[in-house]
């Protein structure tokens, strides 16, 4: 030991300088590359969260402006002679009267200038087609009006309200331009004169769709997403989580065992268009459910979200420690029991969390409705499961479809109520995971 | 030598175990912590994984041409302080390194000092084999390949055949050159993997329990392969088995909860420990 | 509506059912003082008698409903007066069954209301509402027999809970038993439609022949304007615009995956991870939104001033949103691939030298290739089954090209154009749809088996 390092084993013939200078000389090409590589990881990161904000920004921008709606106040004459003949205030013909010509008659009053037909005609698209529903309403609602003469905010057509909203240029060539110079100067007027103002557009809230995008609500996009969404969730989350359940915990070994596993994980990567395909032959044409409805649409997104609800049950009834179980059944439990009263409710929240996803991803799903025909154009908001409906992304897409200016901010505006609802679920999701998440 | 030692040799035996395992310090260490022709000098290295002191003011030479055995009860920070020798700590989150650690007389935890060639310096083995999933031959030619040691295929072809010969697996894997070296037995990647660091001609090379993933024929391979690399390299090796460290060690030195205890010539340290601790250990009180 | 109702009748019905047989078990055992004698707990006796109340009515009310409408429908049929159907079609024939359906019901008739169609609807009429006496009084008398069946089984030695189990765990065996049918059905109702299209269309024409041009034939004696259903320029549009959308998803979720797991700092990847995932649950239908009405008018834009053409429904533009769609699918698989390879490889590199990036792209990305592979492998399955992206932002034209600025259309969206809209079930045109369907199914199906048995492999091998 206190001899070592004999002589004679001198360091071999230099390989070992040789290596390091070797390496010494490639450096810094190596930290060249590094440090690309480096940039490329931050740079594809940064794409994505520049994707990310671009997207949502865009929406943003896009829609954030439907959130408020022009009105435009009309001086209306409630005349006695056009809307109650009779003098005798029946609601019928109250109902029947001609509130578009009172509508009308009322504009050219107050721009008596304009004259001619094609000029008055775009006099009259200052104003909503729903104007006269508007005033229809008021004279159900106050019959005493009649007779009088009142200062009216009448919603404003879609062209103006775009023109309002900053979203015509009015540098255009009046060529390229959706209004008119002659519409131009009728705004202007108005607006000196204080008779034009923008307001929370409640009924963004409370109409159903519309042909024209200043009257186009959600309302019965909402209302049918509601009956499709909580069908879907009454009909998958205990299938789905019986079916965890049996899986996970009862299930034999075997070959039938193992033919429903690959069947789910298969299931959960189908393309959803080919469960539309499945809503549409079997459910519509083999069982006569019938077409459109909320009830068709659960249907088909239920058996679309259950294997992500299977899959997440059973990764929560695996994360219960076996202990538990061997607790319950040693003092005596039935098996079903140990998994009622003791599995389940620790499993619950990570049921829950999956339950909420699945919920989430249905609620943004459009293409199978499409193949059920859940894309038809309905005003009324529906009342039941049985009645036809659309939902919120079908209706995004239908808007989405529509030409006018007017309906990209509202599509831009749907999309966020719909992101909002996806933010919450999620947010939810993560919260319950939070706050229940468990580490044995 | 000697008057070097005896002025190191403080009277420590007074130290037991439960004051070390009570976070008593302990500062010095027994035995001479030198050796004449040093590849690497530590003193006084201290480790800490976030709040953990795990290395204490640790002084140790790697002499050259020689087998250096650390030994020890487990979680005594033997294999922290080996990979703090090639910086193979710094991957780890939340490891500090105090001290000093020269390789050739150069400070290898300078600020300006690159890990990349101080571990092409300083090869390290693992306790399990950790062949990558490539070819044998890939995997003896990685490291070349890397750093650009070869300029043709010719001297890459050699450079893995005298590696492969000099990791004594040549006769064994010349045939299947081709196959994934993750197909070979426990011994033949624990191999694969030395013949791996040898071809990038390190200096020195560490091997963190290299057999404990072995069976005793492999390991006996092994250590017979350590005795013959001793030619060339200096050797650092982390063994669980106090025979192992008897068979293929010049010198040995024993940790403790963090601390060098004792360090010495094999023999001496094995026929005639000088602190209890050591002592208790070798003859299996615990461990 | 009354269907609902009766639903709600029986759910009473087993209410009282439940509180019947558990009043009845304690009775049997001799008052509550003496309910230890029992086999199970009261509440057991309880659940059995409601089970039999509940089940086998629902069972009866399901098979009713089901074949209810048939069976008047044919009787209806039957009744109409024998030389007014003998020379309709099958098709003109259920017109006439549906003016009758909506007379009786209220609605407007498409045509004028012959004296025929009065009498069949108000006969119609009368069968509904006979049938749906008959069907309260059956399913009632049904629940109410079971009532009685459990009243009389019930005594104190009766195995109540095991035979309520039974009856639960065969329900969670049925519930499981529903994925199995549903990939069945999914199979069933493509391939029965599917082989009614090769029936009509050659499947060598289909799958081999270039041109795409589904005219509906407006009359049925119209043989040559079957159309022409070549699919090849939908295969290749949909391989294009999934090729595009691919060369997008990869890389940037590929280096966005090694990025995050290997360098980025906690801070930085517990922040950029979840945002990045936002990306995967956004609804496809924004997705389509922003391609068809931003990214589209910019592509188209940004060719114009290089002086290339540009068609405004381009498949770059799908291709492109599709594969930001994408992202987050393939970096989050790579990066559990990508944490499944050991520490000790990249341990093994760093100690011979290697730098971070030669240790990532020579052992890391080697080593997770098979998960990676999996990885990609779903996620063309997915670009290939996306419907909304490109239903809104790709063309209709099936156009047979490679030049990613043409406009180029793909399965799914001819799928949708095809269904969407009043059709007749049984034109090449509709049945086309399924024979599309059914190749999108056999292929994504294919992909995933694949891909899943791919990564299932690598995860086993670092277990």
């Amino acid at each position: 030991m206190n001899n070592p390092a004999p002589a004679a084993s001198a360091p071999p013939p230099a390989p070992a300088r040789r290596t390091i200078d070797i390496v010494n000389a490639s450096l810094k090409r190596r930290y060249a590359r590094e440090a690309r590589f480096r940039f490329m990881g931050a740079a594809a990161v940064f794409l994505g969260l520049l994707f990310v904000a671009v997207l949502f920004g865009d929406i943003v921008a896009k829609g954030y402006t439907a959130f408020a709606q022009t009105y435009i106040q009309v001086p209306v004459y409630f005349d006695p002679a056009t809307l109650d003949p009779d003098g005798n205030r029946d609601p019928e013909t109250l109902a029947n009267a001609d509130y578009l010509g009172l509508v009308k008659a009322s504009l050219r009053k107050q721009f008596p200038q304009v004259t001619g037909r094609p000029q008055q005609r775009e006099l009259y698209a200052l104003i909503s087609a729903g104007a006269p529903q508007q005033i229809q309403a008021m004279v159900r609602q106050y019959p005493s009006v009649l007779g009088t003469t009142r200062d009216v905010w009448l919603i404003a057509g879609a062209d103006v309200d775009m023109l309002v909203k900053g979203q015509i240029d009015r540098e255009l060539p009046e060529a390229d331009r959706r209004i008119k110079d002659s519409t131009l100067t009728l705004v202007d007027q108005l607006e000196t004169d204080g008779r034009i103002e923008r307001r929370f557009n409640t009924g963004f809230f409370t109409n159903g769709t519309s042909r024209e995008p200043e009257l186009a609500g959600i309302a019965g996009a909402l209302a049918g997403t509601f009956y499709t969404l909580a069908l879907t969730l009454l009909l998958s989350f205990p299938i789905g989580v019986g079916a965890a359940l049996y899986l996970q915990e009862f299930a034999p070994k075997n070959r039938w065992t193992d033919l429903i596993e690959v069947n789910i994980n298969n299931l959960a990567a189908v393309p959803s268009i080919v469960f539309g395909l499945l809503g549409l032959a079997v459910f519509i044409n083999v069982f006569g459910v019938p077409r459109s409805t909320p009830l068709v649409g659960a249907l088909v997104l239920a058996l679309m979200t259950l294997p992500t609800i299977i899959i997440a049950s059973r990764a929560a009834l695996q994360s219960v420690p076996p202990s538990i179980r061997e607790a319950a059944l040693g003092i005596g439990a039935s098996p079903l029991q140990t998994q009622f009263h003791h599995v389940l409710p620790l499993a619950l929240p990570g049921i829950m969390t999956g339950a909420i996803i699945g919920m989430a991803r249905a609620l943004g799903e459009s293409a199978p409705l499409l193949m059920i025909g859940m894309i038809a154009f309905i005003v009324d908001s529906p009342q039941g499961i049985t009645d036809s409906a659309t939902v919120l992304p079908v209706q995004i897409y239908l808007w989405a479809d529509s030409p006018e200016r007017g309906f990209v901010e509202r599509t831009s505006a749907a999309i966020l109520v719909l992101l909002g609802f996806m933010v919450v679920m999620n947010l939810a999701a993560v919260l319950l995971r939070r706050r229940f998440e468990r580490r044995w | 030598m000697n008057a070097l030692a005896s002025e190191i040799v403080r009277d420590t035996s007074a130290v037991s175990a439960a004051d070390l395992a009570k976070g008593g310090h302990f500062s010095g260490t027994i035995g001479d912590i030198t050796t004449p022709d040093p590849r690497m000098v530590c003193r006084e290295v201290n480790v800490w994984y976030g709040d953990k002191h795990a290395i204490k003011d640790v002084s140790l030479d790697i002499g050259n041409h020689q087998v250096v055995a650390m030994i020890g009860p487990s979680g005594c920070g033997k294999s922290t302080f080996l990979r703090c020798l090639n910086r193979m700590n710094d991957t780890i989150d939340g490891c500090r390194v105090r001290g000093s650690i020269t390789l050739d007389g150069q400070e290898i935890y300078d600020k300006g000092l690159d890990p990349v060639p101080l571990r092409a310096q300083v090869g390290m083995v693992f306790q399990k084999p950790n062949p990558f999933p490539k070819s044998i031959y890939e995997n003896v030619a990685y490291g070349a390949r890397i750093h650009g040691l070869t300029n043709s295929k010719a001297e890459l072809d050699a450079l893995v055949e005298t590696s492969l010969r000099k990791a004594g697996l040549w006769n064994e894997v010349k045939d299947r050159l081709d196959q994934p070296g993750t197909g070979l037995s426990g011994g033949q990647q624990q191999r694969l993997c030395i013949a791996r660091t040898i071809a990038v001609s390190p200096e020195v090379i560490l091997m963190d329990e290299p057999c404990s993933a072995l069976d005793p024929i492999a390991t006996a391979i092994i250590e017979e392969l350590i005795d013959e690399l001793r030619e060339q390299y200096s050797i650092a090796i982390v063994t669980h088995s106090m025979q192992q460290a008897a068979r293929v060690s010049q010198r040995t030195a024993y940790f403790h909860l963090g601390d060098l205890v004792e360090v010495g010539e094999t023999t001496q340290v094995f026929t005639n420990p000088r602190h209890k601790l050591t002592e208790d250990y070798i003859t299996g009180r615990f461990g | 509506m009354h269907t609902w109702t009766l639903m709600l009748v029986l759910l009473g019905a087993a209410a009282l059912a439940y509180h019947v047989g558990r009043k009845r078990a304690i009775a049997t055992a001799g008052g509550s003082e003496r309910i230890n004698t029992l086999h199970s707990l009261p509440a057991y006796y309880g659940f059995y008698a409601a089970m039999w109340a509940a089940i086998p009515a629902v069972l009866l009310l399901g098979l009713w409903l089901g074949v209810q409408d048939q069976v008047i429908t044919s009787l209806v049929k039957a009744s109409l007066p024998p030389q007014s159907v003998a020379e309709l079609t099958p098709g003109a024939l259920g017109l006439l069954m549906n003016d009758v359906k909506n007379v009786a019901s209220g609605n407007i008739a498409s045509g004028a209301v012959t004296p025929a169609i009065q009498t069949a609807a108000d006969h119609y009429a009368r069968l509904q509402n006979l049938a749906r006496w008959t069907q309260w009084l059956l399913v009632l008398a049904l629940s109410v027999a079971g009532m009685a069946f459990a009243w009389s089984q019930t005594r104190p030695t009766m195995r109540a809970r095991n035979r309520v189990e039974s009856v639960v765990l065969g329900v969670l065996i049925l519930f499981s038993s529903i994925a199995v049918l549903t990939t069945l059905g999914i199979v069933l109702s493509v391939v029965f439609e599917s082989w009614q299209f090769f029936q009509k269309i050659a499947p060598s024409e289909f799958f081999l022949g270039t041109l795409w041009s589904p005219q509906t034939a407006m009359r049925a004696d119209q043989v040559a304007a079957d159309g022409a259903f070549g699919a090849v320029p939908l295969f290749t549009g949909t391989l294009l615009v999934s090729f595009i959308a691919m060369a997008v998803a990869v890389p940037i979720g590929l280096m966005a995956a090694i990025y995050l797991s290997e360098y980025a700092p906690r801070k930085v990847r517990s922040v950029a991870k979840p945002l990045l995932e936002i990306l995967a649950g956004i609804p496809t239908v924004v997705y389509g939104f922003f391609a068809a009405l931003t990214l589209a008018p910019v592509i188209r834009d940004l060719g114009e001033q290089l002086g290339f053409a540009v068609a405004s429904e381009s498949a770059l533009a799908a291709g492109l949103v599709m594969g930001i769609m994408i992202i987050p699918f393939v970096s989050s698989l790579s990066d559990d691939v990508i944490n499944a390879v050991p520490q000790a490889m990249r341990d093994g590199s760093y100690a011979l030298g290697a730098t971070q990036s030669e240790t990532i792209r020579r052992v890391v990305i080697p080593a997770a290739l098979p998960g990676i592979v999996g990885g990609v492998l779903l996620a063309v399955s997915r670009a290939i089954g996306e419907t909304m992206i490109v239903v809104m932002a790709a063309g209709l034209t099936a156009n047979l090209t490679a030049n990613p600025l043409a406009s180029v259309t793909t399965v799914t969206v001819q799928i949708v154009t095809l269904l969407t809209g009043d059709q007749e079930f049984d034109s090449a045109k509709t049945l086309a749809a399924f024979a599309l369907g059914l190749t999108l199914f056999l292929v994504t199906l294919t992909l995933n088996i694949i891909a899943l048995h791919i990564v299932r492999k690598y995860r086993e091998q670092y277990e």
